[in-house]
């Protein structure tokens, strides 16, 4: 038998949050200590899925499928292709890295990384899963452990707010779109939730026009996709660090990914019909998140809401349902995931130093802390989408996906919409490289002198890690190009050829 | 009618209890006072070992009628003895350190008392044995929640639960003497052969039904008749409160479910809007005042009237299998979940001397592990995975979709969201607030721990592992068909 690789990647960390609950609160050294090793385990796994990957040979792999409650057809079904196997390998790296950075958290951290951990579990559990119950299962598991996270660990200001928003918001989308799931589940009249099985289910073109609204918003919220972003910035701001990074990092990705894989893969019909009045939505993503980071003062809702316009080219990669724009918005996510992650860690190190993240409070940071400074450089060039970065292999085939993309209905073509959105990256480039001015280069104000030091090596080796693997992609697109395309064949063979 | 052997299996766990109460009985007068706690264990090995005492007896796929009609043994009517044992068992177990209740040999004989009637419940095959059942479940009940006489809230809550539940079950009575009244027997199974051939008028037949479910709308604490849980709950002895709101509950679904699918599937139609009118007010209703609870017990008091307005959701889809297996499902994910809330506030709250949310304030600095069992119970309640909640609710919104009830699912679901915000409220002073009483620890008993680990380990398991209870779910529903 084959060796259950998927089934040890989404298990680990449960298992590890569940053994470091048996560790007595006190002992903090060891529970970090577990806590690293449960991540580097994860790591290791999920990059040996990544790269076992058969390119070549396509299609899903590494499947596992055990029964779960036959009587409905629910069973234990994972499996990748090229579309998650970024994502599971980017959960990887933000769960190792987060729990480098959060060496430093006192309050409890037996409990802090028991619930990240059980988050991690949910998370892996959606990108694999083949089965659309298992999916709704681990999602609402990645789900409520963020509201104890943000509540508990979370900035004192806003924490019970934005926990509690960021929730309901989630749980909402999420039960919504299981309504719909159950519809499709009756509609299909096979009695299965194996997600493969639904595709060929070749529902009505009236059924699928009803049910992908909901299907697709259900999930796209916790994309972030306007006007049910609001959550995000909030969620983000008041989150603690390792928190911030997960959440904008791989749990937006959750919500795009399920919008994609319930949604769009398994509805497409409902999908060409709606998506040019969708990909406005996701417009305004783009455009008006960039102009609302732009005037932020906070540190980190700039990053917030740079989050909330990034996300939007996601979703606006999907929406174009071009072999392109696919492939961008693939790319889009990891290349994302890895830079906001690396965002969230700049800002909670800057502010664990400074106390205070108001950008104009903030400056010389360059001096005290050298490494921190080259690692957000690289993250805006990711950001700005820069050649030679992993941003820019991901952003120009969205903006190619629109300008070749023919909508079914409603506009003639997207190429207006791709040249709003190219500019919009100008805002982008404007608010980052005001950061990088100020808080970087800027004059430091006279009470910092002697109060800021410089990052411990963990947090180094966090920073040099997202930098690399952003790089690296950007230099050799080899490493992810081919692997999304063939996840996006299988996408757009459901769509009927493009 | 001669007596045979076999005719004993359908009561065999009835007088095992009775036998277990006689011993308790005598355990209660000849133990020194001091030894007297262990006549919880008494009680909870005793029931553990009757519901391994009757496995070997399971019931045919067809249902049986013995005792002249009187009790119907079936697999729904022997799932719901499992229940009902189990949730003694615990109750027992739960209580034992509870001052002035546990070490009282009467508490478990009461608590014995009404299971025998719960269990004759879950198998009356009978007006007549419904009747006496019910009132077998209710008399001891009454003395159990003013079961602290010296204490002022605990006599009102006795005092209001057996004003209220007097008067419900007059009506109730009344219904049934208009069924006897009209189709001249008191046997369920005829009874409904009267309504077919039309002794029974429609109309009348409605009305009995009402006057039914108004009794019975009262004992699983359904909107507008719900007004006495909240009350009761909150004076009542917390350990009694959890079986108040745990197997009394069920039992009243069991009756329900055998009368409207035994005796008025003609009128399938008619109830089922009258219940989802119902559902959604209860459920409605529920979550909307539980959100202005300060009282951890009349919180739980609501959420318990909420959930019983998402099982009227399974009932209302109770014509498809799904829809009977939901139902059965929920009461075991309820049961054990809910135990387990009140069994936390019990223990909680008698160390802490409230039952204000105020006193749960940093409860997780206090106990790690309390804290711990109860955020397992309470996203349960929410119905969030892994937890027992969560499948079931997806069962009985799955069963709704799956009549065509798709607006009945929504509200459901809408309403599940509200309750998420209640329970994650309670989570949030556990975890996140903090009291001056953070370095004092919560001290527990054994047998506490041992419930406690029973019913979280049993919420991850029903949770996870649905496939074994699902398939038995599933008997049980179609014995009610056969």
């Amino acid at each position: 038998m084959q060796f259950p690789l998927l089934s040890f990647i989404v298990f680990t960390p449960m298992l590890a949050g569940l053994l470091i609950l048996l560790i007595p609160g006190e002992r903090k050294t060891e529970i970090r200590v577990a806590a690293l090793a449960a991540g580097a385990f994860a790591l290791a796994l999920s990059l040996w899925a990544y790269f076992a990957y058969d390119v070549a040979a396509g299609g899903y792999q590494f499947v596992e499928r055990y029964n779960w409650l036959p009587a409905l057809g629910i069973s234990y079904y994972v499996g990748i292709d090229g579309m998650n196997a970024p994502l599971v390998l980017l959960t990887g790296v933000v769960m190792f890295t987060g729990v480098l950075i959060s060496w430093g958290i006192d309050d409890r951290p037996r409990e802090f990384f028991a619930f990240l951990f059980i988050l991690a579990t949910g998370v892996f559990g959606v990108f694999v899963a083949l089965d659309l119950f298992m999916l709704f299962f681990f999602y609402e598991i990645a789900v409520f452990p963020m509201y104890l996270l943000i509540s508990i660990w979370g900035w004192k200001v806003t924490r019970e707010y934005a926990a509690m928003k960021l929730t309901l918001y989630l749980f909402i989308g999420s039960v919504i779109a299981l309504v719909g799931a159950l519809a499709m589940y009756f509609t299909s009249g096979l009695g299965t939730f194996d997600m493969l099985a639904l595709e060929q289910a070749g529902f009505s073109t009236a059924f699928q026009r009803v049910v992908f609204p909901f299907v697709f918003f259900g999930f796209a919220v916790l994309g972030g996709i306007f006007p049910f972003h609001n959550w995000s910035p909030d969620g983000h701001v008041a989150a603690p660090t390792a928190v911030s990074m997960f959440h904008a990092g791989v749990l937006m990705k959750l919500g795009a990914f399920a919008a994609l894989r319930v949604g769009i893969m398994l509805l497409p019909e409902g999908a060409r019909f709606h998506m040019p009045w969708i990909i406005l939505l996701t417009l305004v993503n783009v455009v008006y998140g960039a102009f609302i980071a732009s005037v932020q003062t906070d540190f980190k809702y700039v990053i917030g809401f740079s989050s909330v316009s990034h996300m939007g080219l996601v979703a606006m990669g999907f929406a174009t349902l071009s072999r392109e724009g696919m492939l961008g918005a693939g790319i889009q996510m990891f290349s994302h995931g890895v830079m906001t992650a690396l965002f969230f860690a700049v800002v909670g190190m800057v502010y664990d130093q400074a106390h205070t993240r108001e950008i104009p409070q903030l400056g010389g940071f360059r001096k005290f802390m050298p490494v921190v400074a080259v690692a957000f450089i690289v993250g805006g060039l990711v950001s700005m989408g820069m050649p030679g970065f992993s941003g820019f292999v991901a952003e120009f085939p969205i903006f190619m996906g629109l300008w070749n993309a023919k909508p079914s209905w409603l506009w003639a073509n997207y190429t207006w919409v791709a040249i709003i959105a190219a500019i919009s990256i100008v805002i982008t480039a404007s608010y980052i490289i005001r950061i990088i001015g100020k808080v970087f280069f800027g004059q430091p104000p006279a009470e910092f002198d002697g109060h800021i030091h410089d990052v411990n090596v963990l947090d180094k080796v966090a920073l040099v890690f997202l930098s690399t693997i952003m790089i690296a992609i950007g230099v050799f697109p080899r490493l992810i190009v081919p692997l999304v395309q063939s996840g996006v064949d299988n996408v757009l063979r459901l769509l009927g050829g493009a | 009618m001669s007596l045979n052997p076999s005719m004993f299996i359908p009561v065999l766990p009835q007088i095992l209890l009775l036998a277990l109460g006689i011993v308790i009985l005598f355990l209660d007068v000849l133990l020194p006072r001091e030894q007297h706690r262990y006549l919880g264990w008494v009680a909870a090995v005793g029931m553990v070992v009757i519901m391994l005492a009757i496995l070997p007896f399971m019931p045919q796929e067809q249902f049986q009628l013995t005792w002249g009609g009187m009790v119907r043994f079936d697999w729904m009517s022997y799932t719901f003895w499992m229940l009902f044992l189990f949730g003694a068992a615990v109750t027992a177990l739960l209580a034992m350190d509870y001052p002035e209740l546990g070490e009282r040999g009467s508490f478990y004989l009461l608590l014995i008392a009404s299971t025998i009637g719960m269990m004759f419940m879950a198998s009356a095959g009978d007006l007549v044995m419904l009747y006496l059942s019910i009132e077998t479940v209710s008399i001891p009940l009454y003395i159990l929640a003013g079961f602290f006489v010296r204490s002022d809230e605990s006599t009102e809550a006795g005092f209001k639960y057996l004003l209220f539940g007097a008067m419900t079950s007059a009506i109730l009575l009344y219904g049934f003497s208009l069924l006897y009244g009209f189709s001249g027997t008191t046997d369920l199974h005829q009874i409904v052969l009267g309504i077919v051939q039309g002794k029974v008028s429609l109309p009348l037949a409605f009305t009995s039904m009402m006057l039914v479910l108004v009794g019975l709308s009262f004992k699983v604490s359904v909107v507008p008749f719900h007004f006495w849980a909240p009350d009761v709950y909150q004076g009542a002895p917390t350990p009694v409160a959890g079986f108040l709101s745990t197997a009394s509950k069920a039992a009243g679904f069991a009756v329900l479910i055998r009368i409207l699918f035994i005796v008025f599937p003609i009128l399938g139609n008619q109830w089922a809007i009258v219940l989802a009118a119902l559902s959604v007010a209860t459920m409605t209703l529920g979550n909307l005042v539980a959100l202005a609870q300060r009282n951890i017990k009349r919180l739980l008091a609501y959420s318990s009237i909420a959930h019983a307005g998402y099982i009227l959701i399974g009932v209302v889809s109770g014509f498809s299998e799904l829809g009977m297996v939901s139902v059965v499902y929920y009461l075991v994910a309820y049961l054990m979940t809910n135990l387990a809330a009140f069994g936390i506030v019990s223990a909680f709250g008698r160390v802490a001397g409230s039952d204000d949310m105020t006193a749960y304030y940093g409860l997780s600095r206090r106990s790690p592990g309390l804290a711990l069992a109860m955020l397992v119970a309470f996203l349960s309640l929410a119905g969030m995975p892994p937890f027992a909640g969560f499948i079931a609710k997806v069962f009985i919104f799955a069963a709704a979709v799956g009549v065509g009830q798709i607006w009945l699912a929504v509200v459901g679901v809408l309403n599940s969201i509200i309750g998420l915000y209640y329970y994650l409220t309670v989570m949030k002073y556990v975890y996140l607030y903090r009291s001056e009483n953070d370095d004092q620890p919560v001290p527990l008993s054994g047998s506490f721990k041992l419930a406690l680990g029973v019913l979280v380990a049993g919420i991850v398991v029903i949770g996870v592992l649905f496939s074994p209870w699902f398939n038995w779910a599933s008997v049980a529903a179609r014995s009610m068909f056969f």
